[in-house]
């Protein structure tokens, strides 16, 4: 995927949120979406359950205009979360730009989002990407629930941050963080471009 | 009329629609002649013609300053015809015409109304495209679309290279912004460029004319112009944000707080201004650069044109230390024959391969010496009784070189045509034997070249250049006299080249036993092969002289003209020229044809009156001529004695 088109003047970056089952990627989509102006407002596609889980994946087309001259455009996608959608989570994978991993800041949700993180290593090395190269951020989402039920930012880092990854606090469901975190995945991204390479590397 | 300093190449911001036009251009300014011609660049107004054109005058006055350039519009063309043909010295202005190297004639599509000009255009293009000069042309539309054109003229400015300029894209008008707020010393920030350059002025005028009104409102205000600002006063269109004033208020006032949405924009914005632009700037500012150093940059253009993003520092860094490699080797190469370091492929970094083995043959010495002038071969050649021989013999050398008469010497006065028969004989050789090298040069050129080895150290290196060559001319031998070091070098070459059979030719004014000042035993060696002497010529060959000379010109004239104008004492064939000159200069401009009385008006210096001299002159054998010296001073009418007699007696 071109990340940046000279010829046709576009900017498409695909951003993927990534993270265990129930961590509030959807929701995240969900906030960016209600924010939209709705002069710019494309459709938000969700294949969801009757119980609202993700079955296939979301998707947010962002159309933000002209930004000096080059038309820009973001695709937000979700991947499913629970285990069984492998499949569906690598094909959503594939050509991402930059991924945003939603970890539920409950503690009962360590492992869950220990095990999703591994998962996430081991499809994008399956997509032939080095992951040193991927734009990637850490979301620590549901910072709004009670205290004694999550954990600290300090503590989702010490636990689930050892590449020294960007970090947000958010509350999705409310939103602050939401777009912190979009804004910290798309200058992560953009910055690639200034490294020439063409972003992603392929192993 | 003179050049516009502020268009040269350097200046000209080279964009996707006017990458050939620049290319071709700039060829034709380093080999005026030799490439396209003639050139002919065409696209709306407000592209660059103009300054495409005048950038050619001035690269081609910075290389060679002695070449003749004429830069101007078809009307001032039109204009000195018009006077010409008034003054009655249209002769005159042909001639300055042709006699032009580099003719730049810009908007020539005024041609229509114009069709006596079309004649002459015409004329003046076939002419100076005959001996190798070059004609460059400008126009808003192709030949084949200017009205009522004269098909043979459409024909002959379509012959060389049609190339058009189109508008500027989006990166090339961002380019020529920044370029004239740069050339102005104004501070514009990039935002606003960029906003302009989003405009889309339909040409260069039109963009130059907006940042002239952007300059000229930032100097009367003293706060900093918005995009927004600058897109309300060069449209009118109000911008979509809020903020109507076309500039920020000095003090500004506290935003409203931005929604998420806008903010998270606003981070965008920022971060693609800091990172794509940042790259295709620095690339397009790279090539700016190296192209303002006269570097052939289409490598780093590609990389813009392309879909991907390269590695721009290391794409950069190979650039750079191409051109570094480029620019040694033409150091290196200029250390041996300043002459070849100028050579095209030491510009281009593309051609650095091509650089590297042209630097090696020069250093080598296998870059060739001077060859034969192009024009000066057999078929220009007046053969008659006075050079008869020395033709023959020079037919031989072609026909087997090395072998009959070797070497061939020229003897004959000053203007007899010894220059143009060697130089014949070295353009038939190259025709017949193509890759061969022929050395064809003035004596004084040779000792020139073998100073400047002498005084570089590089003497082995000029000698290695001449021993490589297939045949030696030199000419006007009689200017190395008391010249002994370029004799010894000379004799040691003559040696070279008799040993291995190649051919040699001199030419001198006199024959080698009565050329002074040479050693003896060169002299003996000449005249070990075959002398040849050119004599003044006679009538025959002057009369076909004329008819050649008036042949060129493209003046009609009557058999009578001819043999009036051999009769007159000349011996030479550049007395003969002269005196066609100035039997032409006296020519009606609006006449086609040259008259025997117009002839003798110009040459005799008086009108022809019907007289018995004159009826004596018609028949005085040509045989005469010699004997009376100049007809001119011959006083032909004497006065009656009887009335001066009572005239002094009054």
């Amino acid at each position: 995927m071109s990340l940046v088109n000279f010829t046709t003047r576009e900017i498409t970056c695909k951003i993927v949120y990534y993270g265990p089952g129930r961590s509030g990627k959807t929701t995240n989509l969900q906030y960016v979406y209600s924010q939209v102006p709705s002069d710019r407002k494309g459709q938000m596609v969700s294949l969801a359950t009757q119980t609202d889980r993700t079955l296939f994946f979301d998707f947010l087309p962002l159309d933000l205009g002209t930004i000096s001259g080059f038309t820009t455009k973001f695709q937000l996608y979700t991947v499913p979360g629970q285990v069984y959608y492998n499949a569906t989570r690598k094909l959503v994978l594939q050509g991402a730009d930059g991924v945003v991993f939603v970890a539920d800041s409950q503690m009962r949700q360590l492992d869950e989002n220990l095990e999703s993180l591994q998962n996430l290593h081991a499809n994008i090395l399956e997509h032939g990407v080095d992951i040193r190269t991927l734009p990637l951020v850490l979301q620590f989402n549901k910072q709004d629930l009670p205290p004694e039920l999550i954990l600290t930012p300090p503590e989702l880092d010490e636990a689930l941050n050892f590449r020294g990854l960007p970090t947000f606090a958010a509350d999705a469901l409310h939103g602050p963080g939401v777009f912190e975190t979009l804004k910290g995945i798309a200058a992560d991204v953009l910055r690639k471009l200034s490294e020439g390479g063409g972003g992603v590397r392929r192993l | 009329m003179d050049l516009n300093p502020r268009f040269r190449f350097e200046t000209f911001v080279v964009g996707a629609g006017t990458q050939t036009a620049a290319a071709a251009a700039r060829a034709v300014a380093e080999s005026p002649g030799a490439t396209y011609n003639p050139l002919f660049i065409y696209g709306k107004s407000g592209l660059g013609k103009t300054h495409l054109l005048q950038a050619i005058g001035f690269l081609a006055l910075e290389r060679q300053p002695s070449l003749r350039t004429e830069y101007l519009t078809l009307e001032e063309l039109v204009e000195r015809y018009n006077a010409s043909v008034a003054a009655g010295q249209l002769d005159a202005f042909r001639r300055s015409a042709q006699e032009t190297d580099l003719l730049l004639l810009d908007d020539v599509q005024f041609l229509a109304e114009h069709l006596e000009m079309q004649a002459e255009l015409l004329r003046l293009a076939e002419a100076m495209q005959a001996v190798g000069r070059q004609v460059v042309l400008t126009c808003d539309r192709p030949p084949g679309e200017i009205g009522e054109l004269d098909e043979r003229l459409v024909t002959c400015l379509s012959g060389g290279l049609l190339v058009d300029v189109a508008a500027p894209d989006f990166e090339t008008r961002l380019a020529i912004l920044r370029r004239k707020a740069d050339e102005r010393g104004v501070q514009i920030p990039p935002a606003v460029l960029e906003t302009v350059a989003e405009i889309g002025a339909a040409n260069v005028r039109e963009l130059i004319g907006m940042i002239n009104r952007l300059i000229a409102y930032q100097g009367v205000s003293d706060v900093p112009i918005t995009p927004d600002g600058a897109r309300m006063l060069l449209t009118g269109e109000v911008p979509e944000a809020p903020a109507a004033a076309p500039f920020a208020p000095a003090p500004a006032p506290a935003p409203p707080p931005p929604d998420e949405f806008s903010a998270f924009l606003s981070a965008v914005s920022t971060t693609v201004a800091q990172t794509v632009e940042a790259w295709r700037s620095r690339v397009g500012e790279a090539v700016l650069r190296w192209q303002g150093e006269g570097y052939r940059t289409r490598r780093l253009e590609q990389l813009l044109l392309g879909d991907d993003i390269p590695d721009v520092t290391a794409e950069l860094a190979r650039f750079g230390a191409d051109v570094e490699e480029l620019r040694r080797l033409a150091e290196e190469v200029a250390a041996f024959d300043p002459a070849a370091a100028g050579h095209a492929c030491f510009r281009d970094p593309d051609a650095l391969e091509e650089a590297r083995s042209y630097a090696e043959r020069v250093k080598e010495g296998v870059t060739p010496p001077p060859p034969p002038s192009r024009g000066l071969d057999f078929n220009g050649y007046v053969e008659g009784a006075a050079n008869e021989g020395a033709v023959r013999a020079a037919k031989a050398v072609c026909a087997d070189p090395g072998r009959h008469f070797n070497p061939l010497f020229i003897a004959g006065p000053s203007g007899t045509g010894k220059t143009h028969l060697l130089h014949a004989v070295g353009n038939a050789l190259l025709a017949a034997r193509p890759g061969t090298t022929v050395a064809c040069l003035s004596a004084q050129v040779f000792t020139e070249e073998l100073v400047a080895a002498l005084d570089a150290g590089r003497i082995e290196w000029w000698r290695r250049r001449y021993r490589r060559a297939d045949v030696l001319l030199l000419d006007d031998i009689q200017l190395l006299a008391g010249r002994d070091r370029t004799q010894e070098e000379l004799f040691n070459l003559f040696n070279a080249f008799a040993d291995a059979g190649r051919q040699l030719g001199f030419t001198a004014d006199k024959i080698p036993a009565q050329l002074a000042g040479l050693a003896p035993r060169l002299t003996t060696r000449f005249e070990a092969g075959l002398v040849v002497e050119l004599t003044a010529p006679d009538r025959p060959m002057r009369a076909e002289m004329v008819r050649r000379l008036l042949a060129a010109r493209g003046v009609a004239a009557e058999d009578e003209v001819v043999q009036y104008l051999a009769a007159r004492p000349a011996d030479s064939a550049r007395a003969v020229q002269g005196l066609v000159n100035r039997a032409l200069s006296r020519m009606d401009p609006a006449s086609e044809a040259l008259t025997v009385e117009t002839a003798r008006l110009a040459i005799e210096g008086r009108p022809p009156r019907p007289s018995q001299a004159h009826a004596v002159s018609a028949t005085v054998p040509s045989g005469l001529d010699a004997a009376l010296g100049s007809r001119e001073k011959v006083v032909w009418d004497w006065p009656n004695v009887g009335d001066r007699l009572i005239e002094e007696l009054r």
